[in-house]
């Protein structure tokens, strides 16, 4: 072992580069570098790709120094539970500052990342201006940017390859963002744009994708009607990954058939989505030739697609492993899916009524789909009602799951059969699903569902909470079993101070923890951050619930607490305490 | 801002309490409104207060951020059905029968699809109107549905999917069957 080790040392560094040049994973990346100093110094050199989970566990500055080499950044800004509005806009995570860093500090940025985080124009002009190599922005749930933003990246990135948007809500200002994309640009790999709101030139777009001759993936938005998509596909039969926009109206039998011949044509498609605003469902036999080949089906906001229509539609896709719907498919029609999709390996089912109409799905449609689909892996699945002998049933069928998340309509309903909690049937699943890395539960549930995660959820790295448990002892439950939970959301259970401070510790060895509307108190808090210095413990107080007053008695009704080498950060609104 | 109205779970506060259920929901609606306070409730409570038949799905109650849709998707939605709502053309139509005294009023978008509306329509007017066929239409029957187009014509109920319909019929009229062969026929 040890002369294996010398000899190790002795290779010249370049050998190291070389060889950790496979390693993409930042996790593997971050094992490798806590090996020996030589190997510290030799990654840091050579990483080019760095993932941040939580943009304020550390600083731009110290990412540059740690890794000047940097040419990809991911970012990870508001907490998960923002999506669903516990969280103020202005919380936080601007990207900023981070832009601003590289910037000055020269960093050959070519690709950015980024998810709940606030973006402006201001900083996507920055981007596109001092980054001469800039060649791809994802932007996941971003927001405070317009459309003249995109249209400085459209000018000025010269090598662009990918601009993908995905569910933002961008302010419209009209300005013809896509015709900002220059005539000697032809370099776009990717382009979606599926969720603004606002008008594109049609004619502008037709000439972008005819010169882009390495355009893959295209998703347009509700403004491009079906002849213009016709024309657009006849330039682009390459294309691999397809978001058909409207899909609207009711063509006359030439266009149609129009659309017929061009979707023919795209025999490379493997990944759909769209279809945002159909009105008839008579367009949709023109997708037919191209569903044997899909891989990756998104119809999860085609409301206009109705039950019998869809079915249709998916008893084409026999090769499907990613499937998003709307809870309009019914039991039934997961029974087709089931029949259909024998390689499918994610399934996500969302309500189509927040309300909770007679469209929704039942525990019914979830075992059909385990019992057909062996390969299931990943699930999210919106429901009116759950039963535990379902999920013992799922659990059996399924043992593979990696994320499984159950969302009822009803977030405290028990067992629709017995009337009982759902803690026996999440516990199966947390008994049969070993690998299971992400888990959100609902209904009904008591401190013994987490027992059961605390004992058998091994490899957990997520867990989301909602109106469940009983006590205290829950909550230690999973932060004294789960050994991997790295993120932990929880609100409107009954956990308190006990629970928090029982090992404070833990939270150094996890991304963030989550707690709203529990009974949590402002004096344990103040204790946990007083504790433990290497935490940002941060309390929300967006209603003026909350006096200055110092009560340490109350509750808190919102508290974000995460690590960080960094400290408090200096960018909170005042509506945010950090302790 | 209300996250939530918090309950007093004793059961004799029932008469004079705020409920988030429709009216005539009875106590196990009650579980489900109460949920954001009393945590603590025991199984046993449950049970007594729920049965089977009763303890139905949530009423429309509004809790922020559930069930956790991303409020992009949320947005979305909404808007969708706002657009389908308003889509008048094709929702309330006059309905004739020959021979009848006076019109009905429909409202085709409650029916999911043809054998919906038909089976509606025969018990309204008390006719019988057969099976559709592509080639034959309803011949044979009694009486046969027909309606008039968006162009203003008048079209065999059946031809055309159904959304196509929804959206293009304008009024129904039952025709004496001795009259639709005409409209049947090849």
């Amino acid at each position: 072992m040890r002369s294996f080790q010398s000899m190790l040392n002795y290779f010249p560094e370049e050998v190291l580069e070389h060889v950790f040049d496979f390693l993409t994973s930042h996790r593997d990346r971050n094992a490798v570098s806590l090996v020996c100093k030589s190997w510290y110094t030799v990654e840091r050199f050579s990483r080019e790709k760095v993932f941040i989970g939580n943009c304020y566990a550390i600083s731009p500055e110290r990412l540059i120094s740690r890794f000047p080499r940097v040419r990809s950044l991911t970012l990870k800004g508001k907490p998960h539970f923002a999506d669903f509005n516990l969280v103020p806009h202005d919380w936080g995570g601007y990207v900023q500052p981070w832009i601003e860093s590289m910037a000055k500090g020269g960093v050959n940025l070519e690709e950015l990342r980024l998810k709940r985080m606030l973006v402006s124009d201001e900083s996507l002009e920055l981007l596109a201006n001092f980054f001469p190599n800039f060649k791809s922005l994802v932007l996941v749930s971003c927001e405070g940017f317009t459309t003249d933003g995109l249209a400085a990246i459209a000018s000025n990135c010269r090598f662009l390859r990918e601009l993908d948007l995905q569910e933002i809500e961008v302010e419209d200002r009209r300005g013809q963002w896509l015709s900002c994309f220059p005539d000697s640009c032809t370099s776009l790999v990717s382009l979606n744009f599926a969720c603004l709101k606002g008008e594109v030139n049609l004619a502008s777009l037709e000439r972008l994708v005819a010169r882009c001759r390495n355009l893959r993936s295209l998703r347009v938005n509700h403004a491009v009607p079906i002849d213009a998509l016709q024309r657009i596909l006849m330039q682009a039969p390459q294309l691999v990954d397809l978001g058909t926009g409207s899909f609207g109206q009711d063509p006359d039998s030439d266009s149609y058939n129009k659309l017929e011949t061009a979707m023919q044509q795209c025999t490379s498609i493997t990944s759909l989505s769209g279809f945002l605003e159909v009105v008839t469902a008579r367009c949709l036999p023109a997708v037919y030739p191209i569903c044997r080949h899909l891989t990756s089906l998104n119809l999860s906001y085609a409301a206009g697609i109705y039950s019998d229509e869809l079915v249709k539609l998916i008893r084409h896709c026999n090769k499907l492993e990613r499937l998003l719907v709307l809870d309009t498919i019914g039991d039934k029609g997961l029974g087709v899916v089931a029949s259909t999709c024998k390689e499918l390996q994610e399934l996500r089912v969302f309500p189509s009524d927040i309300h909770g109409g007679n469209a929704a799905v039942t525990e019914e449609g979830l075992v059909a789909i385990s019992a057909g689909c062996p390969k299931l892996n990943s699930i999210l699945y919106f429901c009116q009602q759950m039963t535990n002998a379902a999920l013992i049933m799922v659990a059996k069928n399924c043992p593979n799951f990696i994320r499984f998340r159950l969302a009822t309509l009803n977030p405290t309903i028990p067992d629709a059969v017995t009337m009982q909690p759902l803690d026996e049937g999440f516990g199966a699943i947390v008994k049969s699903c070993k690998g299971l890395k992400r888990l959100s539960v609902s209904g009904l549930l008591t401190d013994q569902l987490f027992l059961y995660i605390g004992i058998y959820a091994e490899q957990l790295e997520m867990l989301s909470i909602a109106f469940a448990g009983d006590s205290d002892k829950g909550m230690f439950y999973v932060l004294n079993g789960c050994k991997k939970l790295k993120k932990l959301e929880i609100r409107d259970s009954p956990f308190g101070d006990v629970a928090l401070l029982e090992d404070m510790g833990k939270y150094e060895t996890m991304r963030s923890l989550w707690m709203s509307s529990c009974e949590v108190t402002l004096g344990a808090c103040k204790t946990l951050a007083q504790k433990m210095p290497r935490l940002n413990v941060e309390i929300i107080n967006d209603s003026d619930q909350m006096e200055a007053s110092d009560d340490d008695k109350q509750r808190v009704e919102k508290m974000y607490l995460y690590r960080t080498l960094v400290g408090p950060r200096k960018d909170a609104p005042d509506f945010v305490w950090t302790l | 801002m209300e996250k939530g109205v918090a309950y007093d779970n004793d059961m004799n506060l029932k008469a004079t309490e705020l409920r988030l259920g429709l009216p005539g929901t009875d106590e196990s609606q009650k579980e489900y409104s109460s949920f954001v306070k009393s945590n603590k409730r025991s199984s046993e409570e449950m049970d007594s207060s729920c049965n089977e038949e009763e303890c139905a799905p949530a009423p429309k109650a509004l809790v922020v951020g559930w069930p956790p849709v991303r409020s992009y998707r949320k947005n979305v939605l909404q808007q969708q059905q706002k657009k389908s709502d308003s889509d008048v053309s094709g929702m309330y139509v006059k309905v004739s029968m020959d021979g009848a005294p006076y019109l009905r009023k429909i409202d085709i978008k409650v029916y999911k699809n043809y054998p919906d509306l038909l089976i509606a329509l025969e018990n309204m007017f008390k006719c019988s109107m057969g099976v559709y066929s592509e080639r034959e239409g309803y011949n044979g029957s009694e009486y046969a549905p027909t309606y008039e187009d968006k162009d203003g014509d008048w079209m065999l109920v059946g031809d055309v999917p159904w959304d196509m319909f929804v959206t293009s019929c304008k009024r129904l009229r039952i025709m004496k069957g001795s009259e639709a062969k005409g409209l049947g026929c090849q």
